[in-house]
């Protein structure tokens, strides 16, 4: 009789993952016949070999080669993968890595030839082009640890308060809604007012407004799966709580918060970069594209007669921002377009 | 329904102390030199600081400031603004409704865009307006709101010199601010304010300035406004309902207009409350890139400054406008979808 009900579990257990693996394959076809879905991947994958590789696509600036521990002898040691330095800057730069370079420090902006650098500088002498490329490390940095704060949260709250249920989830539920009813900008200004300037304190403040679509999620989904057979039975087999929730919930509940994740990495980098825009994000100097177009704030437009003249302080930046978000919200799209059959109608 | 209002009401204080609870137990990571900002009510009273200090005793454990802070705002006294020069409370009456008038204009292009192009996107469902609208709609969405609205300013102010920042040209502000000016400002919102003085000159002027920061807030919310449209509509036109309505001979706009779209808005509907979110925050960028004399503007600014007052003051008006206008629309909610009931 016990040997029968495990067949009956292992069975229950298989079933859904079968269907999921041919589920698969079709959601793949599908993906690859989207042209914007194969245009969203590349930029994504583009600006994920920039990031990978931005010491080899420009000049580390003094201050981040000594950190590397290389000498005006060796300097250009990084750019050799048969060093340690080379990994080094690729896997864990230091800090310094992420100042933009400087060539002078006039608050005028200076084009190419001007500067003699390949796409200008910036109010204060910054290098636009090390600023995008080691920007997009930030970027990256910022979406990434933002949205898995935001997920880890969320799923751990969200199965608690679905799986829990009662008052616990009314109360949970309420501060949710209370929470996810806050203009994210706004908090994000105060938390960054009070803790202060950094890259760290920048994505805690957008992780306390972010977390409450993920948990409101999760808990749909663990409120739908709990009522599923192959959770009755496993429950009936005697598995404990978390086993139940580790083994059987959260792995069928995990699809539909993954596309929310990934359709949030871009809103996410944007709302970091409007704060730095606004002046309280990243500290002055941190290669961040927000900065960058604050930089040029006072150099929007050129003087009488040439209103194009500072075209590249805010074109730049502008334009790399644009093209990241738009990246992730095409592969966003169509996650959900091929997980989601109905939207696809 | 009428339960349903009473309890939300109800649950406007609680958010409010949550809101209040929060901002309190963030502040005890500031000096009381830094705290003491939220109590001063003028320029004298900054110059002696210590005063204010022991006065509120901001070095008093956090549970004994918040009653006390809380009774300061509810005298109405949300601290001095370094960054207007005055009472936070009398810049949020003055520049409120300069924003609200920006948010209002900004809501009719939102919508009307929005619903009309999903209509007409899932009407012609993968025909070219289609692929066109979500090719659209998944731009404006990515576009950075600062980002448009510099490169709106560079091409229409700086190259083509149609428009200009700010609120109204200096010629007319100047007029207004005159000691014998005979402007009345009736509401603070200016093109009301023109029309009721029969000052049509300054209400196109005031209309002219809108313009550019109107679609700066536009395309990023109507674009979302479209997806949820069209895919909406699209649902609403696979129900049985509107197979019916075919079957009955009905003509197929009323089909699509009445039918199927009146149920496709509700949907639209639950958006609001992130339009209006998308709305506060898009509000601080585009006032600071249009110097647009709002409350905005004045948060973004303020927030450089490291002006605490008048940033806290900001957050817990908006906070609440925002909770009380997701309350109007759950109202609203219920009123347009009888299906919906709230017990």
């Amino acid at each position: 009789m016990a040997d029968a009900n495990q067949n009956t579990a292992a069975l229950l257990e298989e079933l859904p993952e079968g269907q999921a693996g041919k589920a698969r394959s079709k959601a793949w076809r599908r993906f690859s016949r989207n042209p914007l879905a194969l245009a969203g991947l590349a930029t994504v994958i583009a600006f994920a070999l920039v990031a990978i590789f931005a010491p080899l696509l420009t000049e580390l600036p003094r201050s981040c080669v000594r950190d590397l521990g290389l000498s005006a002898a060796n300097q250009y040691d990084y750019r050799n993968p048969t060093t340690r330095a080379f990994w080094r800057a690729v896997v864990n730069p230091p800090e310094t890595c992420f100042n933009m370079t400087r060539v002078g420090f006039g608050t005028q902006p200076r084009n190419a030839e001007q500067s003699g650098t390949r796409l200008g500088t910036t109010s204060g002498g910054y290098d636009i082009f090390y600023g995008l490329v080691w920007g997009t490390r930030t970027a990256f940095k910022v979406g990434l640890i933002v949205v898995g704060i935001a997920f880890l949260a969320g799923i751990l709250i969200g199965s608690l308060s679905g799986y829990i249920g009662g008052k616990f989830d009314n109360v949970v539920m309420r501060f949710t809604d209370i929470v996810i009813s806050l203009p994210s900008l706004v908090v994000a200004m105060v938390i960054v007012l009070v803790l202060g300037k950094s890259i760290e304190n920048i994505m805690l403040a957008i992780a306390v407004t972010a977390w409450p679509s993920y948990a409101r999620l999760m808990r749909g989904e663990v409120l739908r799966i709990k009522e599923e057979e192959y959770v009755t039975s496993a429950r009936a087999l005697g598995r404990r709580w978390y086993g139940v929730v580790g083994r059987h919930i959260l792995p069928n509940a995990l699809g539909p918060i993954v596309i929310v994740a990934s359709l949030d990495i871009g809103s996410v980098v944007l709302t970091a970069a409007a704060l730095s825009f606004l002046g309280i994000g990243v500290e002055v100097g941190y290669a961040d594209w927000g900065q960058m177009i604050s930089f040029g704030r006072d150099w929007i437009i050129g003087p009488p007669g040439q209103p194009f003249y500072y075209w590249y302080v805010s074109f730049w930046p502008g334009l790399i921002i644009l093209l990241f978000v738009l990246g992730w919200n095409l592969l966003g799209d169509a996650f959900r377009d091929v997980l989601d059959p109905r939207s696809s109608r | 329904m009428l339960s349903f209002i009473v309890r939300r009401l109800l649950l406007l204080p609680v958010i409010f102390i949550g809101v209040t609870l929060a901002i309190v137990l963030l502040m005890q990571l500031l000096t009381p030199y830094q705290r003491a900002a939220a109590y001063v009510q003028s320029e004298q009273q900054i110059r002696n600081i210590e005063t204010i200090i022991d006065q509120f005793g901001l070095e008093d454990p956090w549970y004994m400031q918040y009653g006390r802070w809380l009774k300061q705002v509810a005298d109405g006294n949300l601290g001095y603004s370094r960054t207007s020069r005055e009472p936070v409370l009398t810049t949020l009456r003055k520049r409120f409704p300069v924003t609200l008038e920006l948010a209002l204009f900004a809501i009719v292009p939102v919508i009307g865009v929005g619903v009309a192009m999903g209509t007409t996107a899932a009407l012609n469902r993968d025909k070219f307006f289609d692929q066109f609208t979500r090719v659209v709609s998944i731009i404006g969405w990515s576009l950075p709101t600062f980002v448009l609205g510099i490169w709106l300013l560079v091409i229409f102010y700086g190259a083509l010199g149609w428009f200009q920042p700010g609120r109204v040209s200096t010629v007319f502000a100047i007029e207004m601010a005159g000691a014998a000016s005979q402007f009345k400002n009736y509401t603070r919102m200016l093109t009301i304010d023109a029309l009721l003085n029969g000052r049509f000159d300054i209400f196109l002027n005031a209309l002219r300035h809108m313009v550019l920061p109107v679609i700066t807030l536009a395309v990023v919310l109507s674009a979302q406004i479209m997806r949820v449209m069209r895919s909406s509509l699209l649902d609403a036109l696979g129900q049985d309902y509107v197979r019916t309505a075919r079957a009955k001979g009905l003509p197929e706009r009323v089909v699509t207009h009445k039918h199927a779209r009146r149920n496709a808005l509700i949907p639209v509907i639950t958006l609001s409350g992130f339009v209006l979110i998308g709305l506060v925050n898009g509000v601080v960028i585009t006032e600071t890139i249009f110097n647009y004399p709002g409350l905005g503007q004045w948060a973004a600014s303020a927030a450089t400054n490291l002006d605490y007052a008048s940033v806290l003051g900001f957050a817990i008006f908006t906070a609440m406008m925002v909770v009380f206008a997701n309350l109007l629309v759950d109202v609203l909610y219920g009123i347009v979808d009888p299906r919906i009931r709230y017990d």
